[in-house]
């Protein structure tokens, strides 16, 4: 054995009640109390629908989680993805013990402390300096601990001036910042950490980045963590599980993880075009298809700005027809236009044959398109007008992306993203 | 044959394991011991922040008890006229009140642990039952700021020629304050474990309270309710907290009714109370971040 498991998860399983507590439960629970008397399982474990919101209920129960099953080495940085309701949060809740599982058990060798939130148990009339003392026993350090820390603490969190004053005359950033502080010098032997990082502003998750990979790298510390910034994940953690609805569905290193991420939810709202009644034109010419591809020929809708990426239109002909403009629009959720790009600016034009099935390949070397989600307009001109026209083909998210290769997140939402450079001026 | 005992070794390494079977008794006194400061820094801020910007602070864990004890004056000895033998009527009502006071507080304050307190509870892992530990704890020491002032008045009513004293019983203080802390404690982790997924008794407990104060003679002595209501005196004499109540007025002032049985009906009933109270409790901080 090369490296000792510190932590091991076996069958891991959630199951919630949907819906109101109300007098409705009781029978439910006397129910249960009753097999529990007779030392039969509960009857209600065996029911229970698989956790994807867009169905509707079929059963009064839900598995948030099902079945989980993995190890994690000491010194490991594991990260867990998966969209918004795969069941991130319930597992997390499940490690850092503030729930149990319905089934299944967790075995550690070390203490886990878990950062679900930062400034947990902050009392809004105590000062910097007595929260500092109140959290950081509510994470589970003792008082010694604390002291030996704290000017630390002060320093990292740069509230210095205010450590005095009560917390509730801070600003929001600021106890942000006192509470990530706190959180940040805990040493326990597993730390769990969620999306803590999307707090505060540039400067100081640079910082916080800083210091999860102080607390990861030089620190050997085990760390499980959960987020939804891939950047962050790629950078920081040595392996990933993805989950998905509620089951582990890939494991793996981080990066390939991540990219498992990436290209999963394609299927989901993916309506064949050649198939779409809401178009202009469309009788000549007709777009039957779009995707958008990765270097390595990944199908994707999740996208990371500054990488770079094919997008694939396939359309068919009845006729031949000379000097074709294709153009992309990109549109952002509040219908405006962040670019396009068109051929016919480029005086570049297509000639198309009579053809059942062909494509032509749009490359965007450096996205630029920062966090948000978007959707294509896809049109196609000629000499007399348009072709063809279907608005909102395609739907994608910008999930996250190092366009500046800095290793630091886009904060900015606007515009795009372009290359440029600044320097001094020198006569 | 040489892998069977590596993985015996290795099972027994295990910190601790989270999963769903947990034996009815199962307490870490390691783990409670290691959050001892989280316990303090608890004590420490329930009686800091109390009053926070307020004019008279700490003076108002003076007021109520005795504000309470001059209206109970009032009312039941000067209009209702209920005699309080040698014992003048403010001290008698004051000792009364300021021990229900503390059994009162632990009480509610406990018994909104789990429905107060899921914000944290939801977020972060500390043995859950240093909250209505810390409200315990918090509450003693209001309880004994006052004690000084009952201790000052009694002090005050002596020298102006008040014929009264405590007796030998008062060796049994500490026992009193602990029967008062075990019971609220006990009775309060019992409610907030029912009281995660159906409200009701939120609903109950307040009047319930109000109603349990009558009910455990504070403020009248146990006497009273003999001479003048004897087909309902059962009531009070099973009632452990009149136990309680009175046996704290007889070894302050030597005034009431004692025996040794119901001292020791009161005990076992606190221990039993807080053990059955720590139990329920114990098994609903694993989960009931679901249902509350």
């Amino acid at each position: 054995m090369m490296s000792k498991t510190i932590l091991t998860a076996k069958n891991i399983s959630k199951q919630y009640r949907l819906g109101l507590v109300g007098t409705g439960t009781l029978g439910h629970d006397l129910n249960r109390w009753w097999h529990r008397v007779r030392g039969k399982d509960d009857p209600y474990l065996k029911i229970g629908a698989e956790n994807d919101r867009s169905k509707k209920a079929e059963s009064d129960y839900v598995w948030a989680l099902r079945d989980i099953n993995f190890d994690v080495q000491e010194g490991e940085v594991l990260g867990i993805i998966g969209k918004n309701g795969a069941g991130k949060s319930t597992l997390l809740k499940i490690l850092s013990r503030v729930t149990m599982p319905t089934t299944g058990s967790i075995k550690t060798k070390g203490r886990i402390a878990s950062l679900l939130e930062v400034g947990t148990g902050f009392h809004p009339e105590l000062t910097g300096r007595e929260n500092i003392y109140l959290n950081g026993a509510i994470l589970g350090m003792t008082k010694s601990e604390i002291k030996a820390k704290e000017d630390e603490i002060i320093d990292f969190s740069g509230c210095a001036m205010y450590v005095d004053t009560p917390v509730k005359r801070y600003s929001s950033g600021m106890r942000v910042r006192l509470a990530f502080a706190v959180a940040a010098h805990l040493e326990p032997d597993i730390l769990v950490v969620d999306e803590v990082l999307a707090v505060g502003d540039a400067e100081f998750q640079k910082k916080a980045i800083g210091k999860m990979k102080d607390i990861s790298g030089t620190g050997g510390r085990t760390v499980l963590f959960v987020s939804h910034n891939m950047a962050a994940v790629k950078s920081l953690c040595t392996r990933g599980v993805v989950l998905e609805n509620g089951t582990s569905v890939f494991e793996g290193t981080a990066e390939e993880s991540v990219d498992y991420y990436l290209s999963s939810s394609k299927k989901e709202r993916f309506k064949k075009l050649k198939d779409r009644e809401d178009r202009t034109g469309g009788n000549i010419f007709k777009f039957t298809d779009i995707q958008i591809n990765s270097e390595n020929k990944k199908e994707l809708k999740n996208l990371l700005s500054g990488e770079k990426y094919y997008f694939k239109i396939g359309f068919t002909s009845k006729k031949d027809i000379k000097k074709v403009a294709f153009r992309l629009r990109f549109i952002d959720s509040n219908q405006n236009i962040r670019f396009l790009c068109n051929n016919f600016f480029q005086d570049d034009f297509f000639d198309i044959k009579h053809t059942m099935n062909d494509y032509i390949i749009l490359e965007i070397p450096n996205f630029p398109l920062p966090i948000g989600e978007y959707n294509i307009q896809l049109s196609c001109f000629y000499e007399n007008g348009i072709l063809d026209d279907i608005e909102q083909a395609f739907e994608f998210t910008v999930v996250g992306g190092d366009f500046y290769s800095t290793g630091r997140e886009q904060i900015s939402k606007e515009g795009v993203l372009i290359d440029y450079k600044f320097s001094r001026y020198d006569s | 044959m040489s892998k069977e005992p590596s993985t015996v070794a290795e099972q027994q390494d295990w910190l601790y394991e989270i999963s769903p079977h947990k034996p009815l008794l199962d307490f870490n006194f390691k783990e409670i011991w290691r959050y001892r400061d989280l316990l303090i820094l608890f004590v420490k801020r329930d009686i800091v922040t109390v009053y926070k910007q307020t004019i008279l602070g700490p003076l108002w864990f003076l007021i109520q008890p005795l504000f309470t004890s001059v209206i109970f004056t009032l009312i039941f000895n000067n209009v209702a006229n209920v005699s309080t033998g040698s014992v003048p009527n403010f001290l008698f009502n004051l000792a009364g009140i300021s021990a229900w006071g503390y059994f009162k507080q632990c009480l509610t304050g406990s018994s909104g642990t789990f429905t107060k307190n899921a914000n944290i509870f939801g977020k972060v892992y500390f043995p859950r039952v240093i909250m209505p530990l810390s409200i315990t704890i918090s509450n003693l020491v209001k309880f004994g700021i006052q004690l000084s002032i009952f201790v000052g008045f009694y002090v005050f009513y002596v020298s102006s020629g008040a014929s009264v004293s405590p007796n030998s019983n008062l060796l049994l203080f500490p026992v009193y304050v602990l029967m008062m802390a075990l019971s609220g404690l006990g009775l309060g982790m019992i409610i907030s474990a029912f009281t995660t997924k159906y409200r009701d008794l939120t609903q109950l407990l307040t009047f319930a309270v109000q109603l349990l104060m009558y009910l455990s003679a504070v403020p009248f002595p146990m006497s009273k309710v003999k001479n003048d209501l004897p087909e309902y005196y059962w009531a009070f004499k099973y009632n452990p907290l009149a136990q309680i109540i009175e046996g704290f007025r007889y070894m302050t002032m030597d005034v009431g009714l004692f025996s040794w049985l119901s001292f020791g009906y009161a005990l076992g009933f606190s221990v039993v109370v807080f053990l059955v109270g720590l139990v329920i409790f114990n098994r609903t901080e694993k989960s009931f971040i679901d249902t509350v």
